[in-house]
């Protein structure tokens, strides 16, 4: 069996294209889906790709969790279908309350498009197997809404937990708490975070292929490889 | 209220219509009531009113255009698809592959309020790219504003910023390079001009044409409501009159609101449209919005079309005809569908939630007809309107101040001399606002999405993968020295031209087609006109010369405040192929170990316009650099000889700042120290600082070192060993001038821009 993953494509998601290359240069096969589907068309795992949803002029992501095919996700998720949200992803994710916290306007009030190290704080997570731990990586970071705020238990529950998954460093581009750049659930099934690695899959056209690292571990996680 | 119909100016022949308050002079008013043979409805008025604009019919420029024709030989009209006077130029790349793109300006209104303004600005051209059935691929801005410390200019320059990110972001275009450029005399009148390019296969190329009798025209996109009505205003107050406090009668501001989400969700459904094949002709909704896309579809056609206006969704109530007519809201499109394919149509626009209404069809006739509840409120040849506008023969003639401006040459101003001094200017000189990194502005673009950006800013030309499998690419690059064009209108555009097509080849693409957005001051100025038209001239001939050809362009007008106009300013955008994207040339050294540095080209003691005397005496006068475009062809040809063959690491063109400034950016992007070894048979000082064009800073890999440099000998083109790079030293040294740490560069020309507008 050949692992399947989704992308999903709201009106006004941008980066599906860019999520679809990720995942096929990975060798997996990439999925279009379309949001108001119900039905998954038999993926493996789903990616929440980057853009402004439904134009998300009221709040990142508050529109898009109540698409037809986020109730799908969402139910597979739970499941324990790995899901990753990348940037508008990551907001979707947390407002359909897979993740907790919420991605707020950036500190400097600026959407901010940059290159961006980032240290890999956790490698057991679905989607973080084939990094070494501590790791850094150069990705694009590029939002306007990235600054990832939570309460102080919850901070402090993520970083107890090992699910914080991301942390920027060499400055943090966007006021986020405790320069959290990317989270996961208990599980470590589904993980969200604001920079792009779809993005950083060749030196190309990306700062770095260090993102591609991502979409292999989904990989080894749909084929059972072991951690 | 009656609704002005034909029949009723029919019978009302003596009726006063406000046509001056519309901006109509008294000839044109009375060749509309010639061609109708009538007076024109309140409808007709506005049509002919906003069509008939400076801004929609050129009526002052038009007539130069025999130099681009004269200047476009057989050869150089073989590489266009499409040309002036569509939508957009489109150009064939080769590999089935076609290439459309173009440059506006909305100045006017960015300075009325520059998040809209310049935010509509980005929608209209991205607009114009899918009216030729092309992918729009990304988005260029260049951009001019008054002094950088003037206290207005940071109201203007973060609000045009935000506003071309907060739309262009939301498109999921790259935004892959541009121009920020200050000057005083751009105060109160700052450019904001915006290119797009876009890619399609050959044969899907789209034109505005309303061909094939009873196919219907579909209105598709946003409702249309009382935004950016501007001038027609005053047809409403006329026939209204005593009705201000009604419904719907607040006067909207006349700049319009973009909503980019809409914009997105269109292009997606006419990429769709155009996949389905069921396209006749199509036309995007600009400025001047119903009035000229059904005039121009007609006109274009067959001739003949009728349109009820009252099918037209609208989203304010009581709107007039001539309003719905002349409103410019935005993320609008017009198409023309066989009538058996109206249900696809539909269906296609369901799909992406996008409001699609039939408003008319084609017809047998000869005149645009429009109904409004039944009654005709618009009967005329669409001719008239869309093509056949006035044109105006201005008087031009050379200002007697350009031989006093020409004589004030910079020969006597005070230079540099010692190490000290020497140094002291080169730290100002990066750190002046022109010169600074463009950070600031360009990390609010998004230069990412869609994953085929090779080349962005800081680079000299943008470059983006259009095809994954051949890695066929394309370049673009829009320049323009508005104190070169000043000094001397012909050459100072042929030195604009001349840096674009530079540019596009110091990534290693090969040039092919050129765009402009000609900004002026006003025509009714003879020596502005004389500016123009010499600049249109400058161009042409430009072009001819470097076998390249002039696909389309814009102009913009009445760019003054008072008396003063601003910096003659003719933008030129070339647009260059490669076959290889993975061949491209970066920018910063420090790419291979081992890297010499070669200077192309000849370096003259040339001052006058130059950044030096502007950032250190606030002088401007003399002659610009000369312009040798022979020499450009060859330097072109050799670096993309050079790319082609893996000889070339790095490049990076010598413009403002001369050759000081090249190389310090190439080593911040790089980050990697070089030695500068100056010819010491001529002063430090004009080789650091003199802007004589035909130049570009290269690094080439030791092993291919001799193999270039004899290919540079055997054809001809000067070049000169100016340093090595030395990636185990941190600083930039200039030999027996002086050593910069990078990190003090950095510090110099990253902090300016922040600390002016953060």
């Amino acid at each position: 069996m050949t692992a399947k993953v989704g992308v999903i494509t709201f009106p006004g998601t941008l980066d599906d294209v860019d999520a679809a290359r990720a995942v096929r240069y990975a060798d997996v096969e990439a999925v279009s889906l379309w949001h108001g589907d119900h039905d998954l068309s038999g993926v493996d795992a789903v990616v929440v790709p980057g853009g402004f949803s439904y134009g998300d002029y009221l709040r990142a992501g508050a529109i898009a969790r109540f698409a037809p095919v986020m109730g799908s996700v969402i139910d597979a998720a739970r499941k324990g279908m790995p899901v990753l949200g990348i940037c508008n992803g990551f907001q979707v994710l947390c407002e359909a309350g897979l993740l907790p916290g919420a991605l707020v306007r950036n500190h400097k009030l600026h959407f901010v498009c940059r290159d961006q190290w980032l240290r890999v704080e956790n490698t057991q997570t679905a989607w973080t197997t084939r990094y070494e731990p501590g790791a850094e990586i150069l990705v694009p970071v590029k939002n306007g809404e990235g600054a990832y705020m939570a309460d102080e238990p919850t901070l402090d529950a993520l970083d107890g937990e090992g699910r914080v998954v991301f942390r920027y460093v060499g400055g943090n581009p966007n006021g986020s708490r405790r320069d959290i750049a990317g989270i996961s659930d208990p599980t470590g099934r589904i993980v969200g975070l604001m920079p792009h690695p779809e993005h950083a899959i060749d030196a190309l056209t990306g700062p770095s292929d260090d993102g591609l690292g991502m979409f292999l571990s989904a990989l080894d996680a749909l084929q059972g490889a072991p951690a | 209220m009656s609704t002005d119909t034909v029949k009723h100016a029919e019978s009302t022949p003596d009726t006063e219509q406000p046509w001056a308050e519309l901006g109509l002079k008294d000839d044109e008013y009375a060749r509309i009531r010639e061609i109708l043979g009538r007076r024109p409805t309140d409808a007709e008025l506005a049509m002919y009113s906003v069509m008939w604009s400076e801004h929609c019919s050129y009526k002052s420029s038009k007539v130069h255009w025999h130099y681009w024709k004269e200047n476009t030989t057989e050869e150089m009209r073989a590489k266009m698809l499409a040309g002036i006077g569509e939508n957009a130029g489109v150009v064939d790349i080769g590999d089935g592959w076609a290439v459309t793109f173009k440059v506006e300006s909305h100045n006017h209104p960015s300075y009325v309020e520059p998040y809209q303004g310049a935010a509509t600005g980005v929608g209209g051209i991205v607009r114009d790219i899918i009216a030729m059935g092309a992918r729009p691929l990304a988005v260029m801005d260049p951009l001019r504003f008054g002094a950088a410390d003037h206290p207005d200019t940071k109201r203007v320059l973060p609000g045009v910023v935000a506003g071309i990110g907060g739309y262009g972001n939301c498109l999921g275009l790259p935004n892959i390079g541009g121009e920020v450029v200050f000057d005083s005399t751009y105060q109160g009148n700052p450019l904001v001009n915006a290119m797009c390019i876009g890619a399609m296969r050959t044969e899907d190329l789209h034109l505005a044409h309303a061909s094939g009798v009873g196919n219907k025209v579909m209105l598709f996109g946003a409702r249309t409501g009382l935004d950016g009505i501007g001038g027609v205003s005053v047809l409403a107050s006329e026939t209204f009159s005593g009705d201000e406090s009604g419904t719907g009668r607040k006067k909207l501001p006349s700049v319009q609101v973009g909503d980019p989400f809409t914009e997105k969700v269109l292009i997606e459904c006419c990429l769709e449209l155009f996949l389905e094949g069921i396209v006749v002709g199509i036309q995007d909704l600009g400025g001047a919005g119903l009035s000229c896309a059904t005039s121009e579809l007609a006109s274009a056609g067959d001739g003949g079309m009728r349109v009820e206006l009252d099918r037209v969704p609208l989203r304010a109530e009581g709107m007039t005809p001539a309003e719905i007519l002349s409103s410019e809201s935005q993320e609008r499109m017009c198409a023309v569908v066989k009538p058996e394919d109206v249900e696809a149509f539909l269906r296609v626009c369901r799909k992406w939630d996008v409001i699609a209404t039939e408003i008319g069809e084609v017809t047998d006739g000869e005149n645009l007809v429009i109904t409004w509840h039944g009654e005709t409120v618009v009967d005329v040849p669409p001719r008239t309107v869309a093509h056949e506008g006035p044109e105006y023969h201005r008087p031009f003639a050379r200002p007697t101040e350009q031989d006093v401006l020409q004589s004030a040459t910079p020969d006597l101003l005070p230079r540099p001399s010692t190490s000290d001094e020497l140094r002291e200017t080169v730290m100002t000189m990066i750190s002046s606002p022109n010169l600074a990194s463009r950070e600031w502005v360009t990390q609010q673009y998004d230069r990412y999405v869609r994953g085929g950006t090779v080349l962005s800013q800081p680079c000299d030309s943008g470059m983006i993968r259009i095809d994954e499998s051949t890695g066929r690419g394309v370049a673009a690059a829009t320049d323009c020295n508005g104190r070169f064009v000043k000094l001397d209108p012909y050459t100072g555009t042929q030195l604009a031209l001349a840096e674009a097509y530079r540019n596009v080849a110091t990534g290693g693409a090969t040039p092919l087609a050129v765009t402009n957005c000609l900004n002026f001051g006003s025509p009714e100025d003879p020596g502005v006109m004389w500016q123009f038209e010499q600049a249109v001239k400058g161009l042409a001939e430009g072009c001819r010369e470097l076998g390249i050809p002039v696909t389309g362009g814009n102009v913009s007008f009445y760019n003054q405040t008072g008396d003063t106009a601003i910096l003659p300013t003719p933008v030129v955008g070339v647009l260059g192929t490669i076959d290889d994207v993975r061949r491209r040339i970066p920018t910063g050294i420090g790419n291979e170990a081992g890297e010499s540095l070669i200077l192309l080209g000849e370096t003259r003691e040339e001052f006058g316009g130059s950044e030096w005397a502007h950032v250190v005496h606030r002088h401007l006068g003399g002659t610009p650099p000369k312009v040798d475009l022979a020499r450009e062809k060859l330097l072109a040809d050799i670096l993309v000889a050079g790319s082609r063959d893996g000889m070339i690491s790095a490049a990076h063109d010598l413009s403002e700042g001369g050759l000081a400034q090249t190389i310090v950016e190439m080593a911040l992007i790089g980050q990697t120290g070089a030695r500068l070894v100056l010819d010491p048979d001529m002063d430090p000082f004009t080789q650091l600082f003199s802007e004589s064009a035909g130049r570009v800073l290269i690094a080439v890999p030791r092993s291919e070192e001799l193999r270039f440099t004899e290919l540079c000998s055997a054809r001809g083109l000067p070049w000169r060993k100016t340093g090595v790079v030395v990636p185990e030293m941190d600083a930039l040294e200039i030999q027996d001038v002086a050593t910069f740490p990078l990190a003090e560069l950095r510090t110099a020309w990253e902090g300016t821009l922040p600390a002016l507008f953060d």
